[in-house]
C-alpha cells in the first residue's frame, strides 16, 4: 500500500506539472488507463484476503477518484488557458478608426428653418412654401403697395417683364394662403426671396419665414406674446425683445422686433454695433386693405403677419460672422453644422 | 433725414439729453442711424485776425504771419495758399489739442519761431476734404472760442425715416414730434410776406389741376449773388450733409431743411412769357441742372414757359434757366405737386434729389406760402434786391381728412384698453382735432400727415406715442387645432435626411446662375431670362439643380476637396412659351472616393451603382424603387451609356448618370461625376402600408445562371421572370454579373436566386420545376438566353 500513497503522489505531482492537454492526457493513461498503474492496483486486488479487499478496494478508488478529480480540475484550467491564448492572439488595435462612410450634414440655413418650424407647428402653424417667380400683383399691390409706392423703390426688385419678377419678400404667401383657405389662419411661409443687391451685408438671394395668424379677436399684444415667446424658443434663452414703431404698407400698425444681443447680452459689442440690440424681424396687425384683398372681412376678423431674416437668424445662432460664406458652400464650412 | 441738435432745440428743447433724444426718436418710430459730433473735440482755438503777412526768408511756400488772437498777437508761420493780411481764421493757441495725439507747442519752422497753428476745416474735423485755411467772417469777434462762435458743440443726428413719415422730413415736422413725445413747447419760427416794392409778377397757368393745384411764386430784381452765405446758414446745411453752393441755393436749401417745403429758383431773365405747369408732350426733351439731358413722356409733370419746357416739376430744373453767379433777377417757386404724379418718376430718369423724396411722400398743402415768406425774407436780408408781390394761384382748397375713430375698436386691435383720456390727450397734442360722437370720435387729421387715412392709422399713432412697450404681451387663444400630417406623403425634411445619413451634403446656391454654363446642361430648355441681373454670371433662372452642383464642385475641387458629395433641393425654373414653369426638384452630386480615407479596405471610385443606390433608397421611402423603370436617357449632359431616365408608369420623374465627358472637359472637370435628380411632386406621393398575412408553407429558392448577349438588360430579364412566376414569386435577387473566362466575348453570365411560396400550400417539387422551366423557356425565346453549363 506504500505503493498507492506513492502513485498518488507521482500522480499529483505530474498532474500539476502538466502544461497541456496532452501531458495532461498522457498523465490520465500512465495511472487511470487501461494498463495504468492505479488501475493495475485494482486489478490486482483479487489476490488480497476477503478481509483486506474492501478496505484495499475503498482506498484505492478513493485515490483513483482523487486523481480523477484533479485531472478534470486542471483540464478546465487548461482549457481556459488555451482559449485565453487563442484570443489573445485575436487581439486588435481598437483605437483605430471605425470603417464606412461618414455622416454628412443639413446646410445651416434649413438647421435654423427647422427650428422654425418646429416652433410654428407645434402651436398648429400650416407650413407652406409658395411660388418664386411672381406678379407684381402678390407681391405689391395686393400687399398694399401700389405702382408708384416710394416703399416699391426700397425693394430692389429682379424683373423678368413688367409685370413678373422674383419675389422680394415671402409675404405674397400669405395673400395666396388667404384666398385658398377660410379664417381661422395660422400659417407659416419660410423661403427664398431675392433682391438686387450684393454687398458684405447683402446676398441678392436671402431666405425669409413669413407668419400669419388670423382669428375673430388676434391683438396686438398676441403678436408681442408669440414673437416673445419664439425668439426664446428658437435661441433656448430668455432674451429680452422690444417693439419700435416702424412702417411696413401691408400692416397697421406695424412694429420692427430687436431682441437683446445673443452674444454681448446688452452690454454692447460688435455684432450689435454696440447697441445692445439685433434687430430680427418686421411685423405688425394685417392692414385692413390686405386682408380685403385676401377675401377676408376686416370687420369680422383681424391678424397680425411677420417676417424674419432667416439666415440672419442661423448666422447668429451658429456665430457665423461672415454671410457671404453661406452660399459658397466650402465643404469645409458645410461639415461644421 | 440728418440735422443739427442744436436747430432742432431751437424748435422745441425738453429737458433731455441727447442719449434720451435719440433713444426716444427711435423707440417713436424714427430710427437714429447715427450720431456723430459736428467738429473734432480740439480746445484753445479762437478767432484769430491776420493783421500782417511777411514772406518766410528760407522757404517759399511758408509765410510768417501776425495774428491778433485777442489777449496778444502772435507770429505764426502758416503754408497756406489763401491766408492774406486782414482775413479771419482759426488760430490754435500753444497748448491746444487739435486731437488726442496732436498738441500746439512754440517751435521753430525753418528758423523763424512760430507760436501756433492757423487752422483748416479739414484739422478741426469739420469737413472731409479743405482746401486752405478756413476763412472766417470779417465780423468775427477776435479772440473768441472758435467753439462757441461757432456753436460747435452740438451733434448731426441721422434719422433713417420710413416712407410714411414724409411729415418728418423738416426741422419743423422733427421738432413737432420732439414736442409731443416730451410735452415741450413747439416754437415756430414767424412769417410775413415783405412789402412789394417793384410791380413785377410771372403770370401761371395751372393746367393740371390735381397734380398741382397751388403754385406760389415771387420776382426779386438785382440780388447779388456774388455775397457770401452767412456762416450761421451754412453750418446748419453742413451738419444736415448739404454743402453751400451760392446763396439762392443755399436759401431754399435751407428752407426746404427748415419747414419741408422744397423750392426752387429760376433766372427770371432766361424765361419768356407766362409759365404753364402741364403734362409733357411725348418727345419733349429738358436739360436738368445736372447738365443730364432727358426725353418727357407723358406721365412727367413739368413747367414750360411760352418757348420750352424749363423745369420737371417737383424733381428738377433746367439747366438753361437755372441761377448763376451772373443772375441778376429771379423768379422763386414755392408749389405742391401731389406724390402720385411725383412719385416713381424721378426714378423713372434715374434721379434722386432732395425735393422728390419729399414731394413723393407728400408736402403740406398749407406750407408754399409760409416758406416764400421765409424765403423772401432771407433772400432780401442776405442777397439784397427789389421783391414784388408774392403771387399764389390756388385751384383747390386742401380738406382735412375726417376719420372715425371708434373706442372699443382700439383694445380690439391692440388688446389693452386705453383710456378715454389718455386718448384724446395723445391725439389732440399730434394736432388732431377730437369731435366725440356714440362710438368714439370723428377725428380731423392735420393736412401734413399723408400717411393718416384710415382707423387703423390713428390706432397706430396712439400706440405709438402711448409706447409699444406699455402693452402686455399675451399668449394667443385659438380654436385647438391640429395641421393634418398625411401618412400618404414623404416630407422633403425627410428625404434630406436620408441624404445626410448616407453622406451628403447639403448645399444651397442662388437660383440664378450663367446662362452660358446652363446651356452645357440643358441646352434644349429655354430659361428665364432676367431683365436687371446682379452679373451675367447671375442672368437667367436654374433649368436644372446640377448647373449649382457642378458650380459647387468645382468650387471646393479648387480648394483640394477630391470626394464631394452634395445635394440641393429647390425650384426650378424654365420659359415654356408665355408660360413660366416653376417645379420642386431634389438633385445630389458624387465624386472621389467611395468613403473617407481608410485602413484596411483598399479604395475605390465611385460609379454608376453607388448613386443608384442613394436613388433607390430615396425611392424606397415612398415605396417606388420596386415600380419604376430606368431607361436608357439621352441627355445633353450625361454620359450616353452610363444614364438612366426614371420611368414611374408612363411619367419621368428623374435622371441618373455620369457627367458627360465631354461636357466635363469644358467646365474643366475631370474625374468622374455622377448626378441624380428627381421630381419631389412626383416621389412624396406614397401609399399607406397594407399588411398581408405571412404565409406559412416553406420558401422555395432555385437559383439559375443565365448566359445572354452583354448588350441585355438584367432589367428586362428580371421583368420577364416576373411576369412568368406570377403571385409565387416573393423575392428575386440579381447575385452575380460575369463575364469573361468561360464565356464568349459579347456574352454576359446573370445569377439569380427566385424564391417562390405558395400563401395556402406547400409547393411540389414538379410545380416548382415545371415553373423554372417556363422561366427558362420565356428567357430563351425573349433574349435568347441560354442556361449556363
Ligand atoms: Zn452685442
Amino acid at each position: 500500500m506504500e505503493k498507492l500513497q506513492q502513485y498518488l503522489h507521482e500522480a499529483l505531482s505530474q498532474i500539476d506539472e502538466a502544461n497541456t492537454l496532452s501531458q495532461l492526457d498522457e498523465v490520465r493513461v500512465q495511472f487511470l488507463g487501461k494498463k495504468g498503474l492505479i488501475t493495475e492496483l485494482l486489478k490486482s486486488l483479487g489476490k488480497a484476503s476477503s478481509e483486506e479487499r474492501p478496505i484495499l478496494g475503498e482506498k484505492i478508488n478513493k485515490t483513483k477518484q482523487a486523481v480523477q478529480d484533479k485531472i478534470q480540475a486542471k483540464q478546465i484550467k487548461l482549457k481556459e488557458k488555451t482559449l485565453a491564448d487563442e484570443l489573445g492572439k485575436e487581439a486588435i488595435d481598437i483605437t483605430l478608426p471605425g470603417r464606412g462612410k461618414s455622416v454628412g450634414h443639413l446646410h445651416p440655413v434649413t438647421r435654423a428653418m427647422q427650428r422654425i418650424e418646429d416652433y410654428f407647428a407645434q402651436l398648429g402653424f400650416d407650413s407652406v412654401s409658395g411660388q418664386e417667380i411672381e406678379t407684381d400683383y402678390y407681391n405689391f399691390d395686393a400687399l398694399n403697395i401700389p405702382t408708384h409706392h416710394p416703399a416699391r423703390a426700397m425693394h430692389d426688385t429682379f424683373y423678368f417683364d413688367e409685370k413678373t419678377l422674383l419675389r422680394t419678400h415671402t409675404s405674397p404667401v400669405q395673400i395666396r394662403y388667404m384666398l385658398e383657405h377660410k379664417p381661422p389662419l395660422r400659417m407659416i411661409a419660410p423661403g427664398r426671396v431675392y433682391r438686387c443687391d450684393s454687398d458684405l451685408t447683402h446676398t441678392p438671394m436671402f431666405h425669409q419665414v413669413e407668419g400669419l395668424l388670423i382669428d375673430e379677436h388676434t391683438t396686438f399684444a398676441d403678436l408681442k406674446g408669440i414673437l416673445k415667446n419664439f425668439m426664446a424658443y428658437f435661441f433656448e434663452e430668455d432674451l429680452a425683445i422690444r417693439f419700435r414703431p416702424s412702417y411696413f404698407p401691408f400692416t397697421e400698425p406695424s412694429a420692427e422686433a430687436d431682441i437683446a444681443c445673443v452674444k454681448c447680452h446688452g452690454k454692447g459689442c460688435r455684432i450689435c454695433k454696440n447697441s445692445g440690440w439685433l434687430e430680427v424681424l418686421g411685423c405688425g396687425m394685417v392692414h385692413p386693405n390686405v386682408l380685403k384683398a385676401g377675401g377676408i372681412d376686416p370687420e369680422r376678423y383681424s391678424g397680425f403677419a411677420f417676417g424674419a431674416g432667416i439666415d440672419r437668424l442661423a448666422m447668429l445662432r451658429y456665430e457665423i460672422d461672415d454671410l457671404r460664406v453661406l452660399f459658397e458652400n466650402d465643404d469645409r464650412f458645410l461639415q461644421q453644422f | 433725414m440728418k440735422f443739427s441738435e442744436k436747430w432742432l432745440r431751437e424748435w422745441t428743447n425738453p429737458a433731455i439729453s441727447t442719449t434720451e433724444l435719440v433713444e426716444q426718436l427711435t423707440m417713436a418710430g424714427l430710427e437714429v442711424d447715427s450720431v456723430e459730433q459736428v467738429a473734432n473735440s480740439f480746445n484753445h482755438v479762437v478767432v484769430g485776425h491776420v493783421i500782417d503777412i511777411k514772406p518766410h526768408p528760407n522757404a517759399d511756400k511758408l509765410k510768417v504771419c501776425r495774428v491778433d488772437v485777442g489777449s496778444e498777437v502772435l507770429q505764426i508761420v502758416c503754408g497756406a495758399n489763401n491766408v492774406t493780411q486782414g482775413v479771419k481764421v482759426p488760430a490754435a493757441l500753444c497748448g491746444a489739442e487739435i486731437s488726442p495725439d496732436f498738441k500746439i507747442k512754440p517751435s521753430k519752422l525753418r528758423g523763424e519761431d512760430s507760436f501756433g497753428m492757423l487752422c483748416s476745416a479739414k484739422e478741426l474735423g469739420l469737413q472731409e476734404q479743405s482746401d486752405g485755411l478756413l476763412l472766417l467772417p470779417n465780423d468775427a469777434p477776435t479772440g473768441k472760442l472758435l467753439r462757441e462762435y461757432m456753436q460747435l458743440d452740438d451733434v448731426c443726428i441721422e434719422v433713417d425715416l420710413t416712407p410714411n413719415r414724409g411729415d418728418c422730413l423738416s426741422i419743423a415736422g422733427l421738432a413737432r414730434e420732439v414736442a409731443v413725445l416730451n410735452r415741450s413747447d413747439y416754437m415756430p419760427i414767424q412769417t410775413s410776406a415783405s412789402p412789394a416794392v417793384i410791380d413785377e409778377l410771372i403770370d401761371i397757368q395751372l393746367s393740371a389741376e390735381t397734380a398741382c393745384p397751388h403754385y406760389v411764386s415771387l420776382v426779386i430784381n438785382g440780388v447779388d449773388l456774388m455775397t457770401a452765405t452767412p456762416l450761421w446758414l451754412t453750418e446748419k446745411l453742413r451738419r444736415s450733409g448739404i454743402r453751400s453752393i451760392d446763396p439762392i441755393v443755399d436759401i431754399t436749401n435751407y428752407v426746404m431743411l427748415e419747414l419741408g417745403q422744397p423750392m426752387h429758383a429760376f433766372d427770371k431773365d432766361k424765361i419768356s412769357g407766362a409759365l404753364t405747369v402741364r403734362f409733357a408732350q411725348q418727345g419733349e426733351r429738358l436739360t436738368l441742372l445736372n447738365m443730364q439731358e432727358i426725353q418727357l413722356t407723358e406721365n412727367d409733370l413739368v413747367i414750360a414757359d411760352a418757348q420750352k419746357v424749363i423745369a420737371l416739376a417737383g424733381i428738377m430744373g433746367g439747366a438753361e434757366t437755372a441761377v448763376t453767379s451772373q443772375t441778376q433777377n429771379i423768379l422763386l417757386e414755392s408749389a405742391h405737386f401731389t406724390p402720385e404724379v411725383i412719385a416713381g418718376r424721378a426714378r423713372y430718369h434715374g434721379l434722386s434729389t432732395d425735393s422728390s423724396h419729399r414731394f413723393e411722400r407728400g408736402v403740406d398743402m398749407h406750407l408754399q406760402q409760409v416758406a416764400i415768406e421765409r424765403a423772401q425774407m432771407l433772400i432780401l436780408q442776405i442777397t439784397g434786391g427789389q421783391s414784388g408781390q408774392i403771387n399764389p394761384v390756388l385751384l383747390k382748397e386742401n380738406q382735412p381728412r375726417q376719420i372715425n375713430l371708434r373706442h372699443n375698436r382700439i383694445a380690439r386691435l391692440l388688446g389693452v384698453v386705453l383710456d378715454k383720456t389718455e386718448i384724446e390727450d395723445i391725439l389732440t397734442r399730434l394736432g388732431m382735432i377730437l369731435t366725440p360722437d356714440e362710438m368714439g370720435w370723428q377725428v380731423t387729421v392735420p393736412t401734413n400727415r399723408f400717411d393718416i387715412s384710415i382707423e387703423e392709422d390713428l390706432i397706430e399713432e396712439l400706440v405709438r406715442i402711448y409706447g409699444y412697450d406699455r402693452i402686455e404681451a399675451t399668449t394667443p387663444m385659438f380654436t385647438l387645432s391640429v395641421q393634418p400630417q398625411s401618412e400618404r406623403k414623404i416630407t422633403l425634411r425627410r428625404f434630406k435626411q436620408l441624404l445626410v445619413d448616407r453622406d451628403y451634403h447639403e448645399i444651397i446656391t442662388y437660383s440664378f446662375v450663367a446662362a452660358k454654363t446652363q446651356a452645357l446642361i440643358t441646352p434644349n430648355i429655354e430659361p428665364c431670362v432676367l431683365l436687371n441681373p446682379i452679373s451675367e454670371e447671375l442672368g437667367v433662372m436654374r433649368t436644372s439643380l446640377w448647373t449649382g452642383l457642378l458650380q459647387t464642385y468645382l468650387y471646393n475641387k479648387n480648394r483640394q476637396q477630391q470626394r464631394l458629395r452634395l445635394f440641393e433641393s429647390g425650384l426650378i425654373f424654365s420659359q415654356v412659351g408665355e408660360e413660366i414653369l416653376q417645379s420642386p426638384n431634389l438633385a445630389g452630386l458624387i465624386s472621389g472616393d467611395i468613403s473617407p480615407a481608410q485602413w484596411g479596405e483598399p479604395l475605390r471610385s465611385v460609379d454608376f451603382f453607388d448613386i443608384k443606390a442613394d436613388v433607390e433608397a430615396i425611392l424606397a421611402l415612398s415605396g417606388l424603387h420596386q415600380k419604376v423603370s430606368y431607361l436608357t436617357a439621352k441627355h445633353e449632359a450625361l454620359h450616353p451609356g452610363q444614364s438612366a431616365e426614371i420611368f414611374y408608369g408612363d411619367e419621368s420623374i428623374g435622371l441618373i448618370g455620369a457627367l458627360h465627358p465631354s461636357v466635363a472637359q469644358k467646365l474643366t472637370i475631370k474625374a468622374p461625376v455622377f448626378l441624380f435628380e428627381l421630381n419631389l411632386t412626383a416621389i412624396m406621393p406614397t401609399e399607406l402600408p397594407k399588411f398581408a398575412t405571412l404565409s406559412k408553407y416553406p420558401l422555395i429558392r432555385r437559383d439559375i445562371a443565365l448566359v445572354v448577349n452583354a448588350a441585355v438588360s438584367a432589367g428586362d430579364i428580371q421583368q420577364c421572370i416576373a411576369e412568368v412566376a406570377g403571385e409565387l414569386l416573393v423575392d428575386l435577387q440579381l447575385f452575380d454579373v460575369y463575364q469573361g473566362k468561360g464565356i464568349l466575348q459579347g456574352d454576359k453570365s446573370l445569377a439569380l436566386g427566385i424564391y417562390l411560396q405558395h400563401h395556402d400550400r406547400t409547393l411540389q417539387d414538379e410545380e416548382v420545376n415545371e415553373l423554372i422551366q417556363r422561366i427558362v423557356d420565356a428567357l430563351a425565346q425573349k433574349f435568347d438566353a441560354k442556361l449556363r453549363e
